[in-house]
């Protein structure tokens, strides 16, 4: 064995292995690819400031609510208590909290634009995604304008117990009262996406989208597996097995992405901007 | 800074859905003692407590059973149909546990699939379209978490249990019997006013599952129980329920006859109530009980968001009713 450290070949601010072809990618290229592998087109998980990026038309996302701040309700404390896990969430992603939400237009189509990041305490609800997400659905019915909600969450934010649970009652009652107003809203489901999230909004699109490969399921696997006492078989609960089995419209590799969203935005807009229903 | 406080509005600041002679706890200060969260979860869960048939046969008359969700089969863990609460028809729905092992079995410990959740659906509609009050019991660990509900939807399912209750046209009263058990609850629980047994729970992940993922642990479940507040007193500070109904001494267990009482003496007067206001009020005051959920803060914000006549009053004025079930 030699002596000391081998210098690394592929250092990890410069290189990242594609874990599904193990390809080396330069990073800088496969920021430019949307983190898209480029030999096998597997999808990386994108944050949520790219995916603005990627969706909303040049110049055109105007953020909102982005002082929000969250409460502890319950004085949690795990192995740290949670105003403590927030901060440190907060300094790693540099955000408030686990969305970020605004006006924005999409291929000229004016939106709210919704866009989770996972990169925060794992994309969990807790009351400021439900008061954010809301609030957007709410402008949404007031301006007449379509909702884009790009979901990516292991689901509902345990430190906040039940309040977390209740925020999925409040943000599926405001998406009801846009469905009663004839107004779209489109649900893009990236990995993963599961829980608390996916048995509310996520799931409630007029139509559902989602990126190839995204893990989309209702149960963790373990949760399933305890439950059946089995592993499960390859694929399962991945958005080509949610397609096969009827709850997608479509998947859409992420360099499409846009162009497809904004297609149904426009196809949407002659009837949402019907006279009957204008306030 | 805007500081938004923990809780819903509570149905009895605003609409009044909560008389004197339910005779219910409404505040935690009249309990005398309040036990540990530990043993609540130990009562909730207890088989010898009332299940929702337990329920239903005692409080309401003329119980007939309705079956099926029309799409794949009939879900032994979700039981309704119609029922007189009182001489008034009304639509009862609810998670179905054992009160043995093999009931158990049969009901699948009371955690439904997706069909289950598509069977009270339809029954939701069933209520909606003939203007019948819906009383949900909720009692589950949660749902069932297996591949098979994977398969059939059980998020999707949920969802649009959720999203049909936040709109139905008809009065909505919740009652958590027993074990409240994340989304899989909630897809019962949308309701105009919510009440819990005292012994009942309620939260977002089981006891064991936050244990296990927070505390990397199931047998830190006592302590996560705990830090959880899922007991009926907490429930009732953070304004999650609106009131709970008081069981026997020693817990429901012990004498269903009176559990089933104080039940129907709830409901009774809270039907009362609730018939007196009209459907376009009801769903507006069903919108801000959860539009009120949450605890977050707002620097910089001067005034609270919501405008005094909100823009939504509005919309089922316009539309002439709901143009939709």
């Amino acid at each position: 064995m030699p002596f000391g450290r081998r210098p690394k070949e592929f250092p990890d601010h410069l290189w990242t292995k594609c874990p599904s072809c193990g390809e080396m990618l330069f990073n800088k290229q496969l920021a430019r690819n949307m983190s898209v592998c480029s030999k096998c087109e597997h999808h990386f998980r994108l944050g949520a400031r790219p995916r603005i990026e990627l969706l909303a038309d040049k110049d055109s996302f105007v953020e909102q609510d982005a002082s929000l701040v969250s409460g502890d309700p319950l004085s949690f404390t795990d192995s740290k208590p949670y105003p403590e896990r927030i901060a440190a969430a907060q300094i790693k992603s540099g955000e408030k909290d686990a969305v970020i939400t605004g006006s924005a237009e999409i291929g000229g189509n004016p939106v709210e634009l919704v866009v989770m990041d996972f990169d925060f305490m794992g994309g969990s609800m807790g009351s400021v995604v439900g008061e954010k997400i809301t609030r957007a659905a709410e402008r949404a019915l007031a301006d007449r304008r379509a909702l884009v909600i790009v979901s990516a969450s292991g689901g509902a934010r345990m430190q906040e117990g039940t309040l977390a649970l209740m925020q999925m009652g409040k943000i599926v009652s405001a998406l009801a009262r846009l469905d009663a107003a004839g107004l779209p809203f489109i649900s893009i489901i990236t990995d993963p996406t599961t829980g608390g999230v996916l048995a509310s909004y996520a799931s409630l699109g007029d139509l559902n989208v989602a990126e190839p490969g995204a893990l989309i399921r209702f149960s963790g696997e373990r949760v399933t597996s305890g439950t059946v006492g089995e592993k499960l078989p390859v694929g399962f609960g991945k958005a080509e097995f949610l397609l096969e089995r009827g709850f997608l419209d479509q998947i859409v590799p992420r360099p499409q992405l846009r162009d497809r969203i904004a297609f149904f935005l426009t196809a949407f807009r002659a009837a949402s901007q019907d006279v009957r229903w204008s306030l | 800074m805007l500081e938004r406080l923990v809780g819903s509005k509570k149905a009895s600041d605003g609409n009044g859905h909560l008389p004197d002679d339910a005779q219910l706890i409404t505040a935690s200060s009249q309990l005398a003692a309040r036990g540990s969260a530990w043993d609540a979860v130990q009562a909730a869960r207890n088989i010898k407590r009332p299940h929702a048939l337990d329920v239903i046969d005692r409080v309401f008359d003329r119980f007939q059973e309705l079956h099926g969700d029309r799409g794949f089969r009939d879900d032994p863990a979700i039981v309704g149909g119609i029922a007189e609460l009182d001489g008034r028809p009304v639509v009862v729905v609810g998670q179905q546990k054992g009160a043995s092992t093999e009931e158990n079995i049969e009901r699948n410990f009371g955690m439904p699939h997706p069909e289950g959740y598509r069977k009270a659906i339809r029954f939701n509609g069933i209520a909606q379209k003939f203007h019948l009050p819906l009383v949900t019991f909720v009692d589950t660990p949660g749902a069932y978490p297996g591949p098979e509900g994977e398969e059939r939807g059980q998020a999707e399912a949920i969802a649009r249990a959720i999203f049909t209750m936040t709109r139905l046209r008809t009065p909505i009263i919740v009652v958590i019997l027993g074990e409240g058990g994340s989304g899989g609850a909630l897809a019962l629980a949308v309701g105009d006013v919510v009440l819990a047994m005292q012994n009942a729970i309620y939260s977002v992940i089981s006891p064991e599952g936050s244990a296990s993922i927070l505390w990397r642990s199931p047998a830190e479940a006592e302590r996560a129980a705990k830090a959880m507040r899922l007991s009926g007193p907490d429930l009732l500070d953070l304004g999650v329920v609106d009131a709970l109904i008081p069981e026997p001494a020693g817990g429901a267990h012990v004498d269903h006859e009176a559990t089933a009482k104080s039940i129907k003496t709830a409901l009774v007067a809270q039907l009362a109530k609730l018939e007196r206001v009209t459907v376009d009020d009801l769903l507006s005051a069903r919108y801000e009980r959860f539009r009120g959920f949450g605890s977050l803060s707002e620097p910089g914000a001067t005034l609270a968001p919501a405008a005094e006549q909100p823009w939504w009053r509005k919309i089922p004025k316009m539309l002439g009713g709901d143009h939709r079930t």
